[in-house]
């Protein structure tokens, strides 16, 4: 029988959740890296034993962890364990840590500041990856959103790391500011159809596209309102909390926005709003369905300043069809005193028949549906805080 | 031979228990501590100091002999029970709130 791998990045460690498929029985390994940030761990589609882990403090900064066997053992790319950690001339064997924007005149149209909060000149900082995608058919190959917002290629399974600098360099760089959160790259979508075609989302400028494999950008933010901003039609300067999209159907894509819901089915040359009878369109997360295409899930949250959800009570929104028209899926989860948040990289499917559905809460509970969100229960209540839930359908 | 206390986190990523012992060439400083640090735990590089400016991360902090050595000049000899081994030269996380 296949099974189910649940991959739970907190802000106190990172815990794997695994299943068999019926989903109704957990097992929970101990922490791993206990007493860090875990913003995001994930495995590589093309390999499901290999799993890329970003481990951060503010003490000691961005540490990459890899695992070769589904999460039972780690190591930090370059330096397995038990091995020399140099080559025989002395030279370190891997710098997986290492983050350093592209500034070379010939590939980064350097870039030495973007806008701080008061607006002014703030110099380009490294401070943590956000969010890991593993490339869809080489297990070597993982990309790095990170903050302050760039994008990151590693070719040899984590141990270096180049930036693809045409996204910060495309034009509008100087100009991106950060969000509340940070002025983070949180989202990378791989276009399944087209391997040079990558969107990517960042707080607060919006989302990008390149068409040749990360070369050249362009922001793809056309019908994006946001009144928060002082040209609410801006090219660049929206808060996109995330995006997501189908494989099977890669040029329709869904957002959710500091506010708003949104729908694009041109590859994000334009965007219309669904948020529909949504109680609230302020959220953070937002997934697809893994068979049914026109099938949606956020999360509505109060306000931006009011991170939990309306009246104390935890509900999936889920839309079928051309998505202005949402329903409330409650069986299972808390309806009533419920004040926590669920953060937009904390909601993940599986891709057994039925559809399994997962997110995380900022109190620490993952709950799953194993219905496509009919009805829902913790498969573990008492995390740190939750960043973020990723899920792998085993063989 | 060098004695360096590090943070409990950062024991775990080099895989150490209690002290490192290090040899340093030359003049024992901060800089050439960290150099040969990082050469023999690649996996520390970045984490004590910046890749790129080599500056001190904000919340590590350095002592010895009871002094703090946070502020010192990277190149600044570093007093002589360290260089002797008597006592351990101590990257420390700072403690920022409760």
């Amino acid at each position: 029988m296949s099974g189910v791998r649940v991959l739970v990045g907190t802000r106190k460690g990172a815990f794997i959740l695994t299943s068999d498929g019926k989903r109704e029985r957990w097992d929970i390994s101990s922490p791993h890296f206990a007493g860090w940030e875990i913003y995001h761990l994930k495995g590589s589609p093309a390999d499901p034993n290999r799993l890329y882990a970003s481990q951060s403090s503010s003490w000691f900064g961005q540490i990459i962890q890899r695992s070769d066997d589904g999460g039972k053992t780690w190591h930090q790319p370059g330096t397995p364990p038990g091995e020399p950690t140099t080559m025989p001339d002395g030279t370190p064997k891997g710098e997986s840590n290492k983050f350093v924007y592209d500034t070379s005149p010939e590939t980064g149209k350097p870039l030495t500041t973007h806008q701080w909060y008061d607006g002014t000149a703030h110099p380009w900082e490294f401070k943590r990856v956000w969010h890991l995608e593993p490339s869809l058919n080489d297990p070597d190959t993982v990309y790095a959103g990170v903050e302050d917002a760039a994008l990151f290629r590693s070719t040899d399974g984590g141990r270096s790391w180049q930036e693809l600098s045409g996204l910060r360099g495309h034009g509008s760089g100087s100009s991106w500011a950060p969000g509340a959160g940070g002025m983070c790259l949180h989202t990378i979508l791989l276009d399944p159809s087209n391997p040079k075609r990558i969107f990517t989302a960042i707080s607060s400028a919006g989302a990008f596209r390149t068409d040749d494999a990360g070369k050249t950008w362009q922001p793809i933010n056309r019908g994006l309102h946001s009144l928060y901003i002082p040209n609410p039609t801006a090219e660049v300067g929206h808060c996109v909390h995330r995006i997501a999209m189908h494989p099977s159907r890669p040029g329709v894509l869904f957002m959710q926005k500091h506010w708003d819901v949104m729908r694009s089915d041109d590859a994000g040359e334009s965007w219309r709003e669904i948020s529909g009878n949504l109680p609230t369109d302020f959220g953070f997360v937002i997934d697809v369905h893994a068979h049914e295409p026109e099938t949606v899930y956020v999360v509505p949250i109060k306000s931006d300043s009011e991170h939990f959800p309306p009246d104390g009570k935890l509900r999936v929104y889920r839309s079928r069809g051309t998505g202005d028209e949402w329903e409330a899926l409650t069986k299972g989860l808390p309806q009533s005193d419920c004040y926590v948040n669920v953060l937009r990289d904390a909601m993940s499917v599986d891709s057994l028949d039925k559809c399994g559905v997962y997110f995380g809460t900022s109190g620490g509970q993952v709950y799953a549906s194993a219905d496509g969100g009919d009805s829902w229960a913790p498969i573990v209540r008492d995390l740190p805080p939750v960043v973020s839930v990723e899920v792998q359908t085993l063989p | 031979m060098i004695r360096v206390t590090l943070p409990a986190h950062l024991r775990k990523l080099a895989q150490v228990d209690g002290e490192v012992k290090l040899d340093v060439e030359g003049r024992v400083t901060q800089r050439s501590i960290l150099d040969a640090l990082e050469a023999r735990y690649p996996m520390l590089c970045g984490t004590i100091r910046d890749h790129v400016t080599q500056k001190r991360r904000a919340f590590v902090r350095f002592f010895a002999c009871g002094e703090d050595l946070s502020h010192d000049p990277p190149d600044a000899p570093l007093p002589e029970a360290v260089v002797t081994g008597t006592e351990p030269f101590m990257i420390v996380g700072a403690i920022a709130g409760g």
